[in-house]
């Protein structure tokens, strides 16, 4: 179920108040964050955001586009690489 | 013969059951379409007439987004998901399930039939 319309998007207060200062002064600098649950607001398009992925920030330029998404949804936190190689595994078990 | 929005037209069955060939229109889009054009659900397809085949298509056309559109607008929302760099359009990319499902196991309707892979057994 959704988040009722009556509280609005959730977005880490600290996050909103970093961002807002920084269109005051009309600059744009990197923001880290751990916050992936927040919601992309407007006035975050064009701001480069630095998302935990749990390991390290991942720059996320944010385009209009992303617009309603989570932070957390372009900062994969999983990396695989794929399964091992076959023929290098057998060689291996022998 | 009932062509509405495109080539659909499946002639023995109620009409209530045939406006769900149409894609984009299921059974209660059907049931809809039918009470507003007051159309009797039960009516065969071959026996409407001109007149209500008319006034379903109207309707269809006017209010429902069905087959190209609606798969080209599908489409273009999954590509919207690529192109932004999502989590989700990242799992549309690979073939695996968008929706956080289990892929230890099952998934095979998006992942298609099984293809083995892993290490040899050892000898």
């Amino acid at each position: 179920m959704g988040r009722s319309v009556k509280k609005g998007p959730y977005v880490e207060e600290s996050l909103l108040k970093k961002i807002e200062g920084q269109n005051a002064r009309n600059e744009k600098r990197v923001v880290k964050t751990w916050s992936r649950a927040s919601t992309i607001v407007p006035d975050m398009v064009g701001h480069t955001i630095a998302v935990h992925d749990g390991r390290r920030h991942v720059p996320i330029y944010i385009s209009e586009e992303m617009v309603g998404h989570k932070l957390g949804e372009f900062a994969p936190t999983r990396t695989f690489k794929g399964h091992a190689d076959k023929s290098e595994r057998s060689t291996g078990m022998r | 013969m009932a062509r509405i929005s495109g080539i659909d037209l499946p002639r023995d069955k109620r009409i209530e059951a045939a406006l769900p060939y149409i894609y984009g229109i299921g059974w209660p889009a059907a049931r809809q379409i039918l009470a507003q054009s007051q159309v009797d659900p039960d009516t065969r397809v071959r026996d409407l007439t001109e007149e209500e085949v008319s006034r379903i298509r109207e309707i269809v056309d006017r209010e429902w987004r069905v087959e190209g559109d609606l798969r080209r607008e599908v489409q273009m929302n999954i590509k919207r998901l690529i192109d932004i760099g999502s989590y989700r359009g990242l799992r549309h990319r690979r073939g695996l399930p968008v929706r956080g499902q289990r892929t230890k196991t099952n998934a095979r309707t998006r992942k298609g039939p099984r293809r083995t892979v892993g290490a040899k057994k050892k000898k």
